[in-house]
């Protein structure tokens, strides 16, 4: 066994901290995104409306972009449990892999095959069908997250398995209680829903942005960025209080099965009735006390199990070697649940607004909504800093230790691979990046254009017939 | 159960060894379209290039997450096995695939501000490299790796032999002559008469290639010759290098000829017999020369769980591949519409 201050341990813990966390952008941009291209090709169809299909042509160009680099960043992650996390790969393969690889195959292919009908076929296909192939994509990123949520919330809720007194693995018993442990349900809703709730908050901002610059120059906003502002905000204001309450819900999950996860989460250390919920706080591992809390009498009960009077775990409760790092989760939550509460507020200011008829003329809720941009990826991100860091010291809850699932590798291949990950992604994601903000600079046009900037039809359009090219921006016009 | 123990890895086996082939090729021919960017120095002809395989190269690429996920679950034992003694060639693999990805999106997108030439310089530079790897863990495999107790127990770099070199190199070549051949097929004109050139000299590389690790391989290990030389074995596997002639032969021709399939499918048959080739040799060893298939294999209960998923998907997972493939066939030109 290795010891977890062991730094090989800690390489490889950091390394699938920061491959998994700038990954899990991607495919919950993804899954937010497709649905999103789903419904405005649906109504575009059902309406005939061009401003759907403005729309749609607009955010695809930057679904293929995002599309792939979850493509290359997930490629990775296949390969990770396997380099990196050998000896967990091994004995819970016959159960994670299998999960695994059902993704794969209902999912991944799924995505993949349909894509590139999404992308390029519109001319190819007629719509009908090109419809069916939007829908595919969207399906396909909601399957990849069941199983992927499946595989991992089995590794905090186990069940359906027996351990192999021989060889230490993880066997398979019940399928169906594997894949619908008891955690399941209430990660699956949440993560749909942050998914849903980061996507409408990108959307929103970039279109509160062009209503700023329209503003800015004098003009009324066109009508695509009104209606993706206003779908956008509708988004918002009816799944931030539906995210609270699953939110909520799987709290009272997360204390039935991980109480550990609650009492660092909540940076409790003494269980007790009629607990107080802390609102700040600097919970200290060594000393064992939470230093300048700041509480609020009875409301941890409350909020935990419902009851003024309900039990809340204290760290102390369990032995030191089980207990997940406090201080990183502690705030972790805090932001998460303080940025859902922004988020909850703007969607309700929203119909506010609404109700004013001002949703496209109020320029302070327009900065708002731009400054919001982040708030629902960041938010998903602490969210899983929270329940991942909360599972600590285990990889497969109380059954298998983190510090037991590595592989045995050098400690300078694990630097190496650690320095070059860092280097390549800040290089290629930051530059993605930078392409994302470009393109979602340029507000969408009405009578949008097919085929994304990138698309050779187009340079060479604007090749041949150099007349055409907008000298500002050196794209065909 | 004993015959379920028996024969479910064997199938897994089949089912892994079809999921790396269709990898293969058709990855193969994408990474060879970013190698030949090498040679292709004109800006619309790459673009045409790139349009060929714009539309499938994400479905490519998921066969290789699938052969992952599935050593991962049927045959974790050799997924925590080689994974660890691959370390580097693997992370180095993957760094080159994830340039080589982005750069498809990124080359147009920031067409005209200068990154233009970074983007196409990580797509070719990420082909090579993710080629050259993919030869040399392929090669190192089949020279065996240092195994105790069910672990790698070897060093970080055990895998960099001549060996695995060779064959690196023989991979790079094999991709580039499948991305030539892929291109004489769905272009026209210019583009396609220097791919029949190229494809002609790289065909003699990949030749060379494939003599010098047929050679060479079975001077690896003991078993291997027997594999090889043994009677009645021999009769069985004498059709292979054989059959590697005869295409070879069948090549030239199309190439001559003008023939815009023939040489695709000629070097898709090379690519077919190279990999049965080195199944046969290594046959039954997962992680060679110590591991067999039932030794690394996950509880029949896994297996067959995920067999049955996979005999249904599997076909319509084919289905629909192929659908995608024909929505897309024909040739590509300069003035086509998707990119």
């Amino acid at each position: 066994m290795q010891y977890a201050h062991d730094p090989a341990l800690l390489l490889a813990r950091f390394q699938f901290a920061f491959t998994v966390g700038v990954h899990i952008i991607f495919p919950a941009f993804s899954i937010g995104l497709a649905a999103y291209l789903a419904v405005l090709e649906g109504l575009w169809l059902k309406t005939g409306r061009p401003v759907f299909l403005d729309l749609y042509r607009y955010w695809i160009k930057v679904f293929s972009i995002v599309f792939g680099m979850g493509v290359v960043s997930g490629l990775v992650m296949s390969y990770e449990f396997g380099t990196n996390w050998s000896i967990f790969s091994k004995k819970a393969g016959p159960i994670t892999g299998v999960l695994l690889s059902y993704e794969v195959m209902t999912a991944f292919f799924l995505e993949a095959g349909f894509l590139g009908v999404m992308l390029f076929g519109m001319n190819k296909v007629g719509r009908k069908l090109h419809f069916a192939a939007t829908c595919c994509v969207s399906v396909g990123t909601l399957i990849s997250m069941t199983w992927i949520l499946s595989s991992n919330s089995w590794m905090q809720t186990p069940r359906g398995y027996t351990i192999d007194p021989v060889t230490g693995r993880f066997m398979p018993a019940d399928w169906l209680a594997i894949i619908f442990n008891p955690s399941f349900p209430f990660r699956l809703v949440h993560m749909g829903l942050a998914a849903f709730l980061s996507v409408a908050f990108i959307v929103g901002a970039t279109g509160a942005w062009h209503m700023l610059k329209a503003r800015k120059a004098g003009k009324f906003s066109s009508e695509p960025v009104r209606v993706m502002f206003s779908m956008a905000m509708w988004m918002a204001a009816i799944v931030a209080p539906l995210q609270i309450l699953a939110g909520d819900a799987h709290g009272l999950n997360t204390l039935k099965y991980q109480p550990a996860k609650i009492a660092a989460m909540e940076g409790d250390w003494v269980s007790e009735d009629h607990a107080p919920e802390l609102l700040f706080g600097i919970p200290n591992m060594k000393t064992e006390h939470t230093d300048y809390a700041v509480k609020l009498p009875l409301a941890g009960s409350l909020i935990l199990t419902h009851s003024l009077n309900g039990k809340v775990p204290g760290m102390k409760d369990f032995p030191r070697d089980q207990r997940p790092p406090s201080p990183v989760i502690f705030f972790s939550f805090r932001i998460m649940v303080a940025l859902g509460m922004l988020m909850m507020l703007v969607g309700l200011w929203s119909l506010w607004l609404r109700r004013n008829s001002t949703l496209f003329t109020n320029p302070v809720f327009h900065r708002v909504a731009l400054c919001m941009a982040p708030a629902g990826f960041l938010a998903l991100l602490c969210g899983w800093i929270t329940t991942e860091v909360g599972r600590q010291p285990w990889t497969v809850y109380g059954l298998l230790r983190t510090s037991d699932s590595v592989s045995p590798v050098a400690l300078s291949s694990m630097a190496f691979s650690m320095t070059a990950f860092v280097v390549v992604y800040v290089l290629v994601f930051g530059s993605g990046l930078g392409i994302l903000v470009r393109m979602l600079g340029r507000a969408p046009q009405e009578g949008e254009h097919d085929t994304p900037p990138s698309l050779a039809t187009e340079i060479l359009a604007a090749r041949m017939h150099p007349g055409v090219i907008d000298p500002s921006t050196g794209k065909g016009a | 159960m004993m015959d379920f123990a028996y024969w479910l890895p064997i199938i897994w086996a089949v089912i892994l060894v079809a999921a790396i082939s269709i990898y293969v090729v058709l990855d193969g021919f994408d990474l060879g379209i970013g190698m030949l960017f090498a040679l292709e120095r004109h800006p619309d002809r790459r673009d045409v290039m790139v349009n060929t395989i714009a539309p499938v190269w994400d479905g490519n690429e998921t066969w290789m997450v699938l052969g992952g996920a599935v050593l991962y679950g049927v045959f974790p034992g050799a997924y925590a096995t080689l994974l660890p003694a691959f370390y580097l060639p693997i992370v180095l693999m993957l760094l080159a695939l994830i340039f080589r990805g982005v750069a498809f999106e990124f080359r147009v997108m920031t067409r005209g501000t200068g990154r233009e030439g970074m983007w196409n310089a990580g797509f070719m530079a990420g082909s090579a490299i993710a080629a050259f790897c993919q030869g040399t863990i392929l090669g190192g495999v089949v020279q065996g790796i240092k195994v105790v107790d069910g672990a790698f127990a070897g060093g970080p770099l055990d895998w960099l032999t001549p060996f695995s070199i060779l064959c690196g190199l023989s991979v790079m070549c094999g991709y580039a002559l499948l991305g030539a051949t892929w291109l004489i097929w769905r272009t026209t004109g210019v583009l396609e008469a220097s791919c029949r050139r190229w494809a002609a000299r790289l065909a003699v590389g990949l030749f060379i290639g494939i003599v010098a690790v047929s050679l060479w391989t079975p001077l690896l290990h003991a078993p291997y010759l027997r594999r090889w030389t043994d009677w009645p074995n021999i009769a069985f596997v004498a059709p292979v290098p054989v059959l590697v002639v005869v295409l070879g032969r069948l090549f030239v021709m199309g190439l001559r000829r003008g023939h815009s399939k023939g040489p695709f499918l000629c070097a898709l048959g090379w690519f077919f017999l190279c990999l049965s080739g080195l199944g046969i040799t290594v046959w039954p060893y997962a992680v060679p020369p110590g591991l067999t298939l039932w030794d690394v294999s996950s509880p029949p209960s896994s297996q067959f769980f995920q067999l049955i998923g996979t005999a249904i998907l599997l076909p319509i997972i084919l289905t629909y591949t192929i659908y995608s493939y024909h929505v897309f066939r024909g040739k590509v030109t300069e003035t086509d519409g998707y990119h």
